[in-house]
């Protein structure tokens, strides 16, 4: 079967930089380069990810091992240092719900922005637009502006839009938490659901319950490097150990 | 189980340029329209305000540079450029276009750092908007200026009306350009910004929108005056001046020399190279946006 994402040998470097003007910039020049301007840190050291089509793949870890940095890559955020990124298909992120709404325009609109944000177009916009209402449970709201919205409400509709963009390979990064509980189950049943369609998903989640439920294999990152790929129960009893 | 493999291997997150602005209309088209209902959002005049900002501008520009500073022609001044006020205005809208121009395409990137960092999609989606919505904002200003123009008996011929598109051309290009380089610059150095604020400012009295071509030609000689016209807002002010001025006046007011034979080609180019520049400092640096932001 072929692969839907290649991550070969990925390595990346951010430099952390205490400033963002010039003059300091141009004192630290005049000074020789004395001292450090900037720190460097390896957030992924020679990564390697291979995922076929229909796979679903945890990425595990403690905070700052890497895994939202390694799903940023593969969404095409950012680009690697070396090595290289390969992915088929539409790729989409359910990457921090809301991102692109803006608190000031309608449900409605933001349905249509947020849509076209993750790649759908005019069409599969009108088309779907029933389903995402229908599955956020805004109803009559959808003509109000989000920031009348509770914040519940306004996870429901962001997550909705995300999860009827339909694409081929789905990213997901911690936004199980979304909404109360009912919802939550609903979010986890639809998301099922995709992986029963031969979607591809890759999840990055602290909720180890959560994702044995969802993935079928479990990628244990630390530091930067993966330290375990193999089914999702050793991976999660590993990062429990 | 059966799945559809659809597609060849691809690198995400390579821009393609400007090829991407045409695959993203649909999204560069509500990038528009959020910016145009947000920005007067809970104002009770509304849209009205693009109307009353330039007036009032205009008023102020008017009775200083105009009555009180003497370039206005008058019986007691007849050195004044005739029909002043519609020369003042054309210059005024097309400044004003550039500066909400590469004012907001400047900050763009920045603003929406949040988007920019969490999904990828074409980032020149932004400035491009920017420069958009300020499309949008100068036809209000263009109506004004076209009352002016036939309450002062405007009449223009095909070539003078194809000397203001092409004077709003460069301007635009020159905004774009401008936009994408200091855009980009300004995810790594804040300072870009305050670069451009203070270069708007410069703009504006760096061609002739309140005073004559003349005046400069008298006091500074030929070659600075070289220098002064290869600015291609310059260019496109004076082609605005050409369009909607000349048409209202006698005729005996000189246009500058040789501004269709040399400086619009000119201007043209140098905006057109501004662009690319523009686009090829922005797709190095934008690789990098996520992780600077």
């Amino acid at each position: 079967m072929a692969n839907a994402i290649e991550v070969s040998n990925v390595s990346k470097e951010f430099v952390l930089r205490h400033t963002r003007s010039i003059k300091e910039a141009v004192v630290w020049l005049a000074k020789g380069r004395k001292g450090d301007l900037s720190k460097k840190f390896h957030a992924l050291k020679d990564v390697s990810l291979m995922v076929e089509t229909g796979e679903t793949v945890a990425l595990l870890g403690l905070n700052g091992s890497g895994k939202s940095t390694l799903l940023k890559h593969i969404s095409g955020v950012m680009l690697p240092d070396s090595g290289s990124v390969y992915t088929r298909g539409r790729v989409a992120g359910l990457i921090e719900v809301g991102a692109g709404f803006h608190p000031d325009l309608s449900g409605r609109d933001n349905v249509y922005l947020n849509g076209a944000i993750l790649g759908m177009t005019e069409k599969q916009i009108n088309e779907r637009f029933d389903a995402i209402v229908a599955f956020s449970e805004i109803g009559e709201f959808i003509d109000t502006e989000v920031k009348f919205y509770s914040s519940g409400m306004y996870l429901r509709l962001a997550f909705s839009v995300a999860v009827h963009t339909d694409p081929e390979v789905f990213l997901i990064d911690e936004i199980l938490a979304v909404g109360d509980e009912p919802f939550q189950r609903k979010c986890i049943a639809k998301i099922q659901e995709l992986a029963e369609r031969g979607k591809t998903l890759v999840v990055v989640s602290h909720d180890l319950d959560l994702v044995s439920r969802i993935c079928d294999r479990g990628v244990l990152l630390e530091h930067g490097n993966v330290m375990f790929d193999g089914p999702i129960s050793e991976a999660v009893s590993r990062l429990r150990s | 189980m059966t799945t559809t493999i659809s597609g060849e291997l691809t690198r995400p997150g390579l821009g393609g340029g400007f090829r991407d602005l045409r695959q993203s209309s649909f999204l560069l088209k509500l990038l528009v329209r959020k910016e145009l209902k947000v920005r007067y959002r809970g104002s009770v005049l509304g849209l009205l305000w693009s109307y009353v900002k330039p007036a009032v501008q205009f008023l102020v520009f008017y009775v200083a540079l105009g009555v009180f500073l003497g370039l206005e022609r008058s019986a007691r001044n007849p050195d004044g450029l005739s029909n002043y006020a519609v020369y003042l205005f054309s210059g005024i809208v097309l400044i004003n276009f550039f500066s909400e121009a590469l004012g907001n395409s400047a900050r763009s990137i920045v603003n929406n750092g949040n988007l920019i960092k969490k999904i990828y999609l074409p980032r020149e989606l932004f400035p491009v908007a920017s420069v958009w919505v300020s499309a949008v904002h100068f036809f209000p200003q263009l109506v004004v200026l076209l009352i002016g123009c036939l309450v002062a008996g405007w009449h223009p011929d095909v070539f003078q009306l194809l000397a203001a598109v092409g004077g709003f051309a460069i301007v635009g290009f020159l905004a774009t350009g401008l936009g994408l380089l200091f855009g980009a610059a300004n995810v790594y150095f804040r300072d870009s910004e305050n670069l451009v604020d203070m270069l708007l400012m410069v703009a504006t009295w760096a061609s002739p929108v309140m005073y004559s071509w003349t005046m400069v030609q008298a006091k500074l000689g030929p070659v600075v005056f070289a220098i002064y016209q290869a600015n291609p807002i310059t260019v496109g002010v004076e082609l605005f001046h050409y369009a909607f001025w000349y048409p209202t006046t006698d005729g005996s007011a000189a246009m500058p020399p040789n501004l269709f034979s040399l400086w619009l080609p000119i201007g043209l180019v140098i905006s057109l190279v501004v662009l690319a520049l523009g686009q090829l400092t922005f797709r190095r640096l934008e690789g990098r946006f996520a992780q600077e932001l």
